[in-house]
């Protein structure tokens, strides 16, 4: 049996499959030149003048250690442009992905990022399947979210057509992927298990359709959820991993052989550390991963704490890239959430009811996954200052609570209002997550 | 004369009012009348009880949330058009009902509809100009 799930193809075996010392030598140059980038920025200035180091500080990959981590609330203090390395009139895109509160955080892309951007997603889709003779079906959101626009690029690059999709209404999914004998989808893992399922209530058999390749990114998922989707839908379904902080989709992904996800080392260097002594672990263990962009021009970032935790592998890949792999996302070093493929705070929720009420009342996120679909409940315990005798108001509360709750996350929540004190308090502290989607991860 | 109702938040859910009526039962408490707007998911419970305040006190300590608000209660004599005496007021005056609810008491021969106004003062005046005498608590509870 081959090792290979489908034929083993490489985009730029130039770089995909260079030698590891010659990846290296580029690496430390790249990441010179990335450190001399970040100086211009405040955030930068500021911590390289504390640690008292500069680009020539930097001699060999293992200085990499000496530079300074960047987190989230880093990016969020320097809100919107502190990060910008490039004027105004080299920007060529701005893209945002959640905050942990109402403020999102801005990622710019000069001409040339757009470019590197494409590139890496067309590395992933054509190890994935992607040629240019197929209709790829992108049912991602086209907006500031990364996903849609990064893969989009990704398969003009490759030379395959496009049908933008985007997200949501799935029997006009269906009928597109139907009618147009669409070759590879692009989508969520629990979305592709959605559309499985509505074509099994349709009474399509997998043969009426053409598809045969999928992408997943945007959230967790398992390999028995893979089996599953392969089985359903008779397809190869292929992960991949980024985010938008760093650029958007493309940091890593899997080859033909799946035996994890392949960084694209000559653009990033990926670090696995405890998320705790912020030290690095072994080979095979898991921690959290941090990420340096090596050759981003708008927003440089160094070493950012992605808070996402998964292990990386460095033993040689049958498909002949030299690159680290790392494995699946496991879970998060935080509280984030990623409902239907959106990252989302409890502090964001939280901050919007006390737009609504003035007061932050409990509340408790409950997650379901029926019909493989996210469904988000917020709870929220009535107060007495916004309790009404009438029921017109009461609805009107909960449409203001669901308003606002989108306004900051970009997600409807169902809400439901519950009586003060009914919500579980662990030793007096309040618990706001319950998550009954069980994701099984291996 | 304006009548005192208390209204509570309750979860549409099995055994959601018991503990409301056991606090009251506890405390020596008796409901005149209740009346209980509902959705799938929350209602809201209004209640008329003599001793008001107290009530309103027990229910608040046992973690219930309370509202008071004003109502009005009007006679219905037990006969084809007895509502639609009143309603001919409401509606020439123009009076908005945010809800209302009916009930009987005693051996007379007339129903009280309770009436929640948007301007329950303003209603009283009205009804009292056109002839129509509000109940008074003190014969709601008698």
């Amino acid at each position: 049996m081959s090792e290979f799930v489908i034929p083993n193809k490489i985009y730029q075996p130039e770089w995909e499959c260079m030698e590891r010392s010659e990846l290296e030598s580029l690496q430390l140059k790249r990441l010179k030149d990335a450190v001399k980038r970040a100086s211009v920025l405040d955030f930068y200035k500021k911590k390289f003048a504390e640690l008292k180091i500069d680009s020539d500080s930097i001699n060999s990959l293992d200085d990499l250690k000496k530079l300074p981590f960047t987190t989230k609330a880093d990016l969020r203090e320097y809100y919107p442009f502190g990060f910008f390395a490039v004027p105004r009139s080299e920007l060529a895109r701005i893209h945002a992905s959640s905050g942990t509160t109402g403020k999102p955080t801005f990622v710019g892309y000069t001409k040339k990022d757009l470019d590197t951007w494409s590139t890496l997603c067309a590395r992933f889709l054509v190890a994935g399947g992607l040629t240019s003779d197929q209709i790829a079906q992108v049912s991602f959101g086209y907006g500031l979210f990364t996903g849609g626009f990064g893969l989009h690029y990704g398969i003009e690059k490759v030379g395959a057509a496009i049908i933008p999709a985007s997200s949501g209404n799935t029997q006009k999914q269906i009928m597109l992927l139907q009618d147009a004998k669409v070759d590879t989808v692009i989508c969520t893992p629990s979305y592709a298990l959605n559309i499985a399922e509505v074509i099994k209530e349709k009474g399509l058999k997998k043969s009426d359709l053409a598809w045969k390749f999928a992408h997943f990114g945007g959230e967790q998922w398992t390999e028995e959820m893979r089996e599953r989707i392969e089985d359903a839908l008779g397809i190869k379904a292929f992960n991949n991993y980024g985010l938008s902080e760093i650029i958007g989709p493309g940091v890593s992904g899997e080859c033909a052989a799946r035996r994890g996800m392949h960084i694209q080392e000559d653009h990033f260097i990926v670090e696995c550390v405890n998320p705790e002594t912020l030290e690095p672990v072994g080979e095979g263990e898991e921690g959290e991963l941090v990420i340096t962009a090596l050759t981003k021009e708008a927003c440089p970032i160094i070493r950012y704490r992605t808070r996402d935790l998964a292990r990386l592998y460095y033993d040689k890949c049958p498909c002949g890239r030299t690159t680290r792999r790392m494995s699946r996302v496991k879970g998060r070093s935080d509280d984030m959430l990623i409902i239907r493929g959106v990252n989302v705070f409890p502090s964001q929720v939280e901050e919007a009811l006390l737009k609504v009420s003035g007061i932050a009342p409990h509340y408790l996120i409950e997650l379901y996954r029926p019909n493989n679909l996210d469904n988000a409940i917020v709870k929220v315990e009535m107060l007495p200052e916004t309790f009404s005798d009438k029921m017109d108001e009461l609805q009107k509360l909960k449409n203001r609570i669901d308003r606002e709750i989108s306004a900051i996350t970009g997600l409807h929540f169902e809400i439901q209002l519950v009586p003060p004190n009914s919500l579980e308090r662990t030793a007096g502290k309040a618990k706001h997550v319950a998550d009954y989607r069980n994701l099984k991860i291996e | 004369m304006l009548i005192k109702q208390l209204s509570l938040f309750v979860e549409n859910k099995p055994g959601s009012l018991y503990p409301i009526c056991k606090v009251l039962q506890d405390n020596d408490l008796s409901i005149r009348t209740l009346s209980l707007a509902d959705t799938q998911q929350f209602g809201i419970l209004r209640l008329l009880i003599k001793e008001w305040e107290k009530a309103k006190e027990v229910l608040e300590a046992a973690g219930f949330i309370v509202k008071v608000t004003d109502v009005v209660a009007l006679p219905v004599v037990d006969h084809p058009g007895g509502l639609a005496e009143l309603l001919k007021v409401i509606d020439k005056y123009q009076l908005s009902v945010e809800y209302m609810y009916a009930f009987t008491f005693g051996h007379d021969e007339t129903a009280v509809m309770v009436f929640r106004f948007d301007d329950p003062a303003n209603a009283l005046e009205i009804f009292k100009k056109e002839n129509i005498e509000a109940i008074e608590a003190f014969n709601l509870f008698k």
